[in-house]
């Protein structure tokens, strides 16, 4: 097998314009088969695009690429029968039940799974014969990925899949997503929460005002920001009267009830020499707490969006 | 599957969902049926002194053909607009199922809803009201129903083109068909009516629907009844209706 053909997804220079509008600037991205790949940014920056262009339900400016092999601009049924396509906030025809728009859709595929099958592989089997107006956002979400699986893809596309879920809608979605790991599935999933691509995916390529800014595993992508770290500890064990001119200028502005705290990268240096300063004064400072950067301010920073990561 | 196979599975889950539906099966199958034992009730079931026939040769195909309508272009117009908006026509954009095996299972379902609908109407007729299908015109009546068919089938699809929403689906159909029903020959004869209203009639295809079918139930007509200009017309808008399809149709939603 060739390097190429490990490829599942190729895209290099790709550029979309509606009118005067540029949705998407640049995106280069690559996916090996078998990969979980997550495609992160926050709303508006070029995420379904671009994906809709890979599925090849939109058409392009420019740019090359290659999905399976296969230009999207000239799908054909063949190529459909290899992909999975769930689309963002994903509804169903509330008159049927999940397992007769399974069966349904099963007559799309070459070779379809069977429903039975399908259901029980996104934990549906005990809503098989429930009207889908019933189902519940997870359920419905769910079923979904079903319709994505009935003809046994070798890729899927996951949009958005969990926007606006509660927190157990939200588990049930991830545990339906890691079971396409287990099925060799290669997938490609958008979201705006860094938790979810950090959970799911192998890889996270970030994208920004409709252009790839940071691609990679989320260590690597927290330490190509660099993000400083906090140092924190009670105001009644050490006044931040007491430190000194070095450390106070990496303090934080903060609230008169939050604990003071030191912005640094250098965290092994300030805490020393924040512990010696309490020697000094004759406290133990056990109220000390090191906050490494969360996976928020990494994508914060990757993003430069101070408004992302509160939904939709 | 074979694309037969999906046809047929497209057809079945169509009527399905059509069963499951309150408003469609009322306003397709028990509405016209009101209002065939309405009218004839109210305009009593005499002969007719200029025609010699009973009313309700008046009142079944015109009742006919509304049926049709409802199922071919009403029903077919509401659902593909559900569907698009709801992202479902999208959705199956994304699948190896070819567009026209789509459409397809949709006439056939609407077919298979005329059918019902044509059984229904003439046998209600016959048993209530003594009208009879001339057994000459039975060809006349067979073919003006499959070109009536596929010509709302057809205007059902070009509709959803200006439907913006699926609450707007409903009311720009009936706003469409309704009107048309009174200077048709559906709900009342046009005969006596003013000239601009037998005109606007003239222009629609609902009235040659309605007179075609007509033709068949007369009792005094001389051999086999052969509308042919009256078939004509209602291809040239059932050919007006694919184009206007295949111009500006959309498989994803408007909002």
């Amino acid at each position: 097998m060739t390097a190429e053909a490990r490829l599942a997804i190729e895209v290099t220079g790709l550029h979309k314009r509606y009118g005067e509008v540029e949705a998407v600037t640049c995106v280069d991205l690559s996916v090996r088969t078998g990969e979980v790949v997550a495609f992160l940014g926050p709303n508006g920056a070029g995420k379904t695009t671009t994906v809709e262009i890979l599925e090849g339900l939109r058409t392009r400016t420019s740019g090359d690429v290659h999905v399976l092999g296969v230009d999207p601009a000239e799908a054909t049924a063949d190529w459909r029968e290899r992909i999975g396509v769930v689309l963002q906030g994903a509804k169903h025809e509330g008159d049927f039940t999940a397992a007769e728009i399974v069966t349904m859709w099963s007559a799309y595929y070459r070779s379809p799974r069977p429903t039975a099958e399908v259901l029980e592989l996104v934990g549906l089997a005990e809503a098989a014969g429930t009207r889908t107006r019933r189902l519940s956002g997870g359920q419905q979400q769910r079923l979904a990925v079903a319709l994505a699986l009935v003809g046994d893809p070798e890729l899927v596309f996951l949009d958005e899949p969990t926007t606006g879920f509660d927190p157990a809608a939200r588990r049930e979605a991830w545990q339906t997503i890691d079971g396409l790991r287990s099925l060799g599935v290669t997938v490609l999933l958008t979201t705006h929460y860094m938790d979810e691509a950090d959970r799911l995916a192998d890889r996270i390529a970030v994208i920004s005002r409709g252009r790839i800014v940071a691609d990679g595993t989320a260590p690597e992508l927290a330490a190509q920001v660099a993000m400083p770290s906090h140092i924190s500890w009670d105001a009644a064990e050490l006044s931040t009267e007491a430190l000194p001119h070095r450390l106070r200028d990496l303090l934080r502005s903060q609230d008169a009830w939050e604990r003071p705290a030191l912005v640094t990268r250098d965290v092994g240096g300030v805490v020393r020499e924040l512990l010696a300063t309490a020697e000094a004064v004759g406290t133990r400072l056990d109220s000390l707490a090191v906050q490494p950067p969360t996976l928020e301010d990494t994508y914060l920073a990757l993003t430069g969006d101070t408004s992302s990561g509160d939904g939709s | 599957m074979t694309r037969l196979g999906q046809l047929r599975s497209e057809a079945r889950f169509n009527l399905l969902g059509f069963r499951r539906s309150p408003a469609a099966t009322f306003f397709t199958v028990v509405l016209p049926i009101i209002f065939l034992v309405i009218f004839t009730s109210i305009f009593g079931n005499e002969i007719i002194s200029s025609t010699g026939a009973r009313v309700a040769t008046v009142y079944v195909p015109g009742i006919l053909a509304l049926a049709l309508v409802s199922a071919n272009f009403m029903n077919a117009a509401i659902v593909t607009v559900i569907r698009r908006e709801s992202g479902v026509l999208k959705a199956m954009r994304a699948t190896p199922l070819p567009p026209w095996v789509y459409v397809g299972g949709q006439v056939a379902a609407s077919l298979v809803l005329t059918a019902i609908m044509t059984a229904l109407v003439i046998g209600i007729g016959w048993l209530g009201y003594s009208v009879e299908v001339q057994p000459g015109a039975v060809p006349s009546l067979l073919i003006t129903l499959g070109v009536g068919a596929a010509a709302f089938s057809a205007l059902g699809l070009a509709i959803t083109c200006v439907c913006p929403s699926e609450q707007a689906a409903p009311a720009i159909t009936n706003m469409c068909v309704l009107p048309l029903y009174f200077v048709s020959d559906v709900f009342i004869p046009s005969e006596g009516a003013p000239r601009w209203m037998t005109l606007i009639g003239d222009i629609f295809p609902i009235k040659h629907l309605a007179v075609a079918l007509g033709r068949t139930f007369d009792p005094f007509s001389e051999g086999v009844p052969l509308p042919a200009w009256r078939w004509a017309i209602l291809g040239a808008w059932g050919v007006f209706g694919v184009l206007v399809t295949v111009r500006f149709f959309r498989w994803t939603p408007r909002n």
